[in-house]
């Protein structure tokens, strides 16, 4: 035991270990995406040496992928619109005001971490078809947006806190309205905070398939993760275009990783870790 | 400043900029959760409201069909929780203790290891689904190849490893992220306590055990108790691999399915019932309420200060 911990040779070997089982499963799902479905029965693991983009186009043509990719497109960056301008100005104002009322709104905010969204899915269901938003995106954003609202306001008046408030008394001498030193002083030095609140809040809604489930019927409104599960019981027996329907539908998130992982990892362990 | 200090457009601007947030977390989550309180005590046909219940929901969950279901569903999420926190937090506190002695390479391996985090469970689900299948799966190939025919199982189709299988799904999707917080944990410890112990002639291993474990303890609270949340509202998985059935016959279910399965229907029936689905919402809030508060309360006493 005591041995152990003195071998950096064994906690390489650890990390070796680790990537090894993380990568082999990723690869397995882009390489069979390239492969002709009748040769996964002699050998799960050959490497697509021809590779079938056919499987890609027959994805693209047959699965309704564009309209699902579009789909999904449209309800994470509007969320993100909503979510960023909804919390930009309370984030400001809870995190730079102090006036009455202040703490008991942010504890109100703090109740709404609290819920979790599928347990209020049947209220929802009921009120999104009262309010005639059901199978709508745009009643699909403002559930996804309330969800992560509380946490992106949370997150992001801690930034607006930060900030010493000489630049306030400044800018309001020089003649700024409130909106001017929001939008002129205060936005550009919070950006790092958009930037987490914008990983934190648009992965979640780009890889759910819940609400969409519950809340959109129309084939034309579905999102990709929705799509996929249709995709899946049409095409259980033809492992070549699964894979590519699969490997089209992690790839966007997998490329944005792999150029922006630091910002990822800090933006999705937000909730978790302080400072 | 106090709220007689402030302008009157100050004030405009204070009530402009915080309607937004406020209004649609007060009409999508809590007016929501505080409704689906008051559904657990109403009668219910299909998604009609009728008369007042009472506790008759509460007590129809506790009588035959829904008892049996909600035991076994609460039994399996009881034994998720153990299962992955034993399991995800070791092998997550490893891989970040590897991490943290690692000096060069660590972007990489750090990259690697949260990588499964930023995928879908549905493409999770999917992949795992065909890897472990019975006939063609690598997986199971892989065992026969190597001559060990006995031991290679259908994985998720039989009551026995369905389970256990799904935790293992779930230990790959999810181990990069307890890894992360605590690497995040070490990286917080002050440097001087490890050196002084280090010129002391403490080894690497009682640096660990005395100093390092001790100050993981926020860590430790914080994974606890995300833990114990995600434990007993798991979902996602369950459902893209078992349904809303917890297939196979019902080894998967959890109380989130059974949850889903009274308020939208089965597969095999499509009635639904809405009052005792409001009930178990009510009871799975309030046991992972409960479960989280005391988990914060009695782990934070155990945290030592810097």
């Amino acid at each position: 035991m005591i041995a152990v911990f003195s071998s950096k040779l064994f906690f390489r070997a650890v990390l070796i270990f680790n990537a090894f089982m993380v990568l082999l499963p990723v690869f397995f799902l882009f390489n069979s995406a390239l492969r002709e479905t009748n040769s996964f029965a002699s050998n799960p693991f050959a490497l697509a040496r021809d590779p079938h983009w056919e499987n890609f186009q027959q994805v693209w043509s047959d699965g309704e992928f564009a309209t699902y990719l579009k789909n999904s497109l449209l309800v994470t960056g509007g969320s993100l619109v909503v979510i960023l301008i909804c919390a930009l100005g309370a984030g400001f104002i809870l995190g730079r005001y102090n006036f009455k009322g202040n703490t008991a709104l942010f504890a109100f905010i703090l109740t709404g971490m609290l819920v979790p969204a599928k347990l209020a899915i049947l209220p929802l269901f009921i009120q999104l078809k009262w309010m005639n938003l059901l199978d709508s995106h745009i009643g699909l954003i403002l559930v996804y947006s309330s969800g992560a609202l509380p946490a992106a306001v949370f997150i992001m008046s801690g930034f607006f806190r930060a900030l010493p408030s000489d630049l306030d008394n400044a800018a309001r001498i020089d003649g700024a309205s409130e909106l001017q030193l929001l939008r002129l002083v205060l936005i550009p030095l919070v950006r790092p905070g958009m930037a987490i609140v914008a990983i934190y809040s648009a992965i979640p809604i780009w890889n759910d398939f819940f609400l969409p489930l519950v809340f959109l019927q129309s084939p034309e409104n579905k999102t990709i993760m929705q799509g996929l599960t249709v995709f899946f019981g049409q095409y259980a027996s033809q492992w070549g275009v699964l894979f590519a329907g699969l490997t089209l539908a992690a790839l966007p998130l997998i490329t944005l990783y792999l150029v922006l992982s630091e910002q990822f990892i800090k933006g999705l362990t937000a909730g978790a870790v302080k400072g | 400043m106090t709220a007689s200090g402030l302008k009157r457009s100050q004030r405009k601007y204070i009530a402009a900029l915080l309607t937004p947030a406020m209004a649609t977390i007060l009409v999508f989550t809590t007016i929501p959760a505080l409704t689906t309180l008051s559904y657990a005590f109403f009668k219910w046909e299909g998604f009609q409201r009728g008369g007042f219940a009472g506790f008759v929901n509460f007590q129809r969950l506790f009588e035959y069909p829904f008892k049996d279901q909600f035991f076994m569903a609460l039994r399996h999420n009881t034994l998720v929780f153990i299962a992955i926190m034993i399991l995800q937090t070791s092998l997550g506190l490893l891989i970040a203790y590897a991490l943290f002695r690692m000096t060069r390479g660590q972007r990489f391996f750090r990259t690697v290891t949260f990588l499964p985090v930023i995928f879908s469970l549905v493409v999770v689900g999917y992949m795992w689904q065909v890897l472990l299948d019975p006939y063609y799966g690598p997986i199971n190939m892989l065992i026969n190849d190597l001559g060990l025919e006995s031991l290679a199982k259908p994985w998720l189709g039989s009551t026995a490893t369905a389970l256990p299988a799904l935790v293992f799904i779930n230990l790959w999707r999810w181990v990069g992220f307890p890894a992360i917080i605590f690497l995040a944990g070490l990286n917080a410890i002050n440097q001087e306590y490890l050196e002084a112990a280090r010129i002391d002639g403490a080894s690497e291993g009682q640096i660990f055990r005395k100093i390092m474990f001790p100050l993981l303890a926020p860590s430790m609270t914080i994974i606890s108790i995300l833990t114990f949340i995600g434990a007993f509202e798991w979902f996602d998985l369950p459902f893209v691999i078992g349904g809303s059935n917890g297939n196979p016959a019902g080894a998967t279910d959890t109380l989130a399915l059974m949850f889903y399965r009274l308020s939208f229907g089965s597969v095999d029936s499509n009635a639904n019932e809405v009052g005792v689905g409001s009930a178990l919402g009510v009871l799975i809030f309030i046991i992972v309420g409960v479960g989280a508060a005391a988990g914060q309360y009695f782990l934070r006493k155990h945290e030592v200060e810097q």
